[in-house]
């Protein structure tokens, strides 16, 4: 049962939440409005996203570029504006 | 049941005497009640602290006291101050600590029965302080014999620990040197 | 029955010996007059090892309730103590505890609020926390001071309770009186107090979150949940009074009622006056009147069966408050007309406000209150303020 469907009888005492972790499971890629795009020609693999991102959703891959993981990502661009190569930039949802 | 008012200055032991006697009675199987006069503790300013007991009952009343039955004035120059004599009962009877004679003493605050002692020079003579407050136990229990002697030695142990001998001492000196009349 | 001995204790070091007995594990208290002798004492017991406890020293009573919730969180059995304008700096995190359900129990010297500054004693903190969400109790004298402390942490433990509890005692009249008292063994408290365990107690092996967001989703839900566990407290009290009566030989009732037998006109009192009320309700019956008394005991839960029932065969009902609501009259006497409003319309209640700011309330203030009530409705105000000066 989703918290919103739950009634006054079914909440634990003082309303503790006993799954830890729980915020993970919240998609909030769906709050962006714009996307991050790497230019893999440009890319250092600095990891400067990386560190700047405040979600800690940019993560590393097997050929060690930095990927941001869209499910979290809330697109605020902070990694575009960090990257000191502008290997990063943002796009609007709705184009390709 | 004796009602007392105590009055001296912050730092004489007032309210510390009317505990002590609370202690000793409760010791003895009395009920007692000590309450001081709920004011801003200041080393100097006038303090009162009030003292209830009863040797048979449990005492319920929970109010200042306004007409005691034994008025204990740690400092004489409270007596210039304020309205100290005026409440107590016409029966009743003042402790004083006074370097005055019984006599002057008595002329000065009026008619009624008396009780002086000179704790000033006990305390400083024996605690080498001039912290009269058991002293003036002696003076009260001679006057009023409220409790006996020997019940207030072992509150005096518990709260003065290494020099409660002394403050025994000074308790012991005043309660023989004090003049009932 | 094992009785214990009679002792002389100041009530702030009863409600010590207490905390000592039932073996607190953390204490956090700021020191505020009149409550600094508790916490006094208690720092003194911990530093001497006669209780083994952690006292968290703060800057403020705001942190000290913060530090209590923490601990209480971490599963410890905390206390904490305040009074006046402390209550209010920590009145933020007072409702805390109880809608995350953290059993912290509480003593309050009770004292009025500023201004003009005063540390002496009235009511006014007291109706300052009406709505923490608290189970709030009184104590009338030095032994109930001790006896309610420690029926308040075997009440707030209960499995079946889980708030936080707190005793009211009236600043000076009960926190720096020294009176007789049975003071009980050790091991009998330390028998009638169950070994306590928090069921979300924090621990990395089984983690929660506690005192998450609540959006409007879910507000009203966790505050009707918080409210229906409030109301079902009612039983494990009385249950817990009843077993302290048993074990101890004192018996505590929410409302407790003195000569009402007859009675068709009843004062109605709160706190350390009540000892005096009775001493002016055996005067009043001396001379003819047919007086009885009524003190709240519990103060929340709201006891309305009792109150209902103990003024059942009232007439007139004189309800003395000791706090005023500015613009309102007194507290307590608005909730007691509430709790009886559409059950007793034969019934006059009429409010009196006094013992403000220390002011004492004597036998000849009773009798005033009554006399006056009896010339009611010719009383047109909706309150008075007695004993003061024009």
């Amino acid at each position: 049962m989703s918290a919103k469907q739950k009634g006054w009888k079914d909440l634990e005492l003082g309303c503790v939440v006993t799954e830890p972790g729980s915020a993970s499971s919240t998609k909030t890629g769906e709050w962006r409005s714009e996307r991050p795009v790497r230019d893999n020609t440009k890319c250092i693999k600095c990891g400067i996203c990386y560190i700047y991102c405040p979600e800690a959703c940019i993560n590393e891959d097997e050929e060690g570029y930095f990927e941001a993981d869209l499910y979290y990502c809330k697109g605020c661009g902070i990694c575009a504006h960090e990257c000191p190569s502008s290997a990063i930039t943002m796009i609007e949802e709705e184009e390709e | 049941m004796m009602e007392i008012c105590i009055y001296g200055r912050g730092g004489q032991g007032g309210v510390t005497l009317a505990e002590l006697v609370a202690h000793a009675a409760i010791r003895e199987g009395k009920h007692a009640q000590s309450m001081p006069a709920f004011g801003p503790e200041r080393r100097g300013a006038p303090v009162l602290a009030f003292l209830r007991v009863n040797e048979t009952e449990r005492i319920k009343i929970r109010t200042e006291i306004a007409e005691p039955d034994v008025l204990v004035v740690l400092d004489p120059g409270l007596l210039q101050v304020g309205d100290v004599v005026s409440g107590l009962k016409k029966d009743g009877i003042a402790v004083v600590n006074t370097k005055k004679s019984h006599d002057e003493m008595k002329a000065e605050i009026g008619a009624g029965r008396l009780a002086t002692v000179n704790a000033m020079s006990i305390a400083k003579g024996i605690l080498g302080l001039p912290i009269v407050n058991t002293a003036m136990l002696g003076a009260l229990i001679k006057a009023t014999e409220i409790v006996k002697l020997e019940s207030l030695e072992e509150p005096l142990k518990e709260r003065f620990g290494k020099v409660a001998t002394k403050n025994i001492e000074a308790m012991k000196k005043a309660y023989e040197e004090t003049v009932v009349r | 029955m094992k009785k214990g001995k009679i002792v002389g204790l100041e009530g702030s070091f009863a409600i010590a010996e207490a905390v000592r007995m039932v073996n607190a594990d953390v204490i956090s208290a700021y020191p505020i007059t009149p409550q600094t002798h508790i916490v006094e004492r208690l720092a003194e017991m911990i530093a001497d090892g006669e209780l083994d406890a952690e006292f968290i020293c703060v800057e403020s009573e705001h942190s000290a309730m913060s530090a209590c919730v923490g601990a209480s969180a971490a599963g410890a059995r905390v206390f904490t103590c305040s009074a006046g304008q402390g209550l209010e700096l920590m009145h933020e995190v007072l409702y805390i505890p109880s809608s995350m359900r953290l059993p912290v129990v509480a003593v309050a010297a009770n004292r009025a609020l500023s201004g003009p500054l005063s540390v002496w004693c009235d009511h006014s903190d007291v109706m300052a926390l009406r709505d923490i969400g608290w189970i709030q109790m009184f104590a009338e004298n030095n032994q109930q001071a001790f006896d309610l402390t420690i029926c308040a942490f075997r009440i707030a433990e209960d499995k079946e309770v889980l708030f936080p509890a707190m005793v009211h005692i009236d600043g000076f009249y009960l926190s720096h009186v020294i009176e007789d008292m049975v003071l009980p063994d050790d091991e009998v408290v330390a028998d009638f107090i169950p070994e306590y365990e928090y069921p979300f107690a924090l621990d990395p092996e089984r983690p929660v979150s506690m005192g998450c967001y609540g959006p409007p989703f879910i507000y009203s839900e966790a505050k009707k949940a918080q409210e229906v566990a409030f109301e079902s407290t009612k039983p494990k009290i009385l249950e817990t009074w009843e077993e302290f009566g048993d074990t101890f030989g004192r018996y505590y009732a929410p409302v407790e009622s003195y000569k009402m037998e007859d009675a068709s006109i009843a004062l109605l009192t709160m706190g350390s006056i009540g000892e005096t009320a009775m001493l002016a309700v055996d005067e009043m019956r001396e001379e003819g009147k047919g007086v009885g008394l009524i003190r709240l005991r519990l103060w929340r839960p709201f006891p309305f069966t009792e109150l209902r029932e103990a003024v059942k065969d009232v007439e007139l009902l004189v309800v003395l408050d000791r706090a005023l609501s500015s613009g309102m009259g007194g507290p307590v006497c608005s909730e007691v007309k509430s709790a009886l409003y559409d059950k007793r319309e034969d019934m006059r209640i009429v409010g009196f406000i006094g013992g403000l700011g220390g002011r004492d309330i004597t036998i000849e203030g009773f009798k005033y209150m009554v006399n006056r009530a009896l010339e009611y409705p010719e009383i047109e105000e909706e309150f008075e303020i007695i004993g003061v000066r024009e």
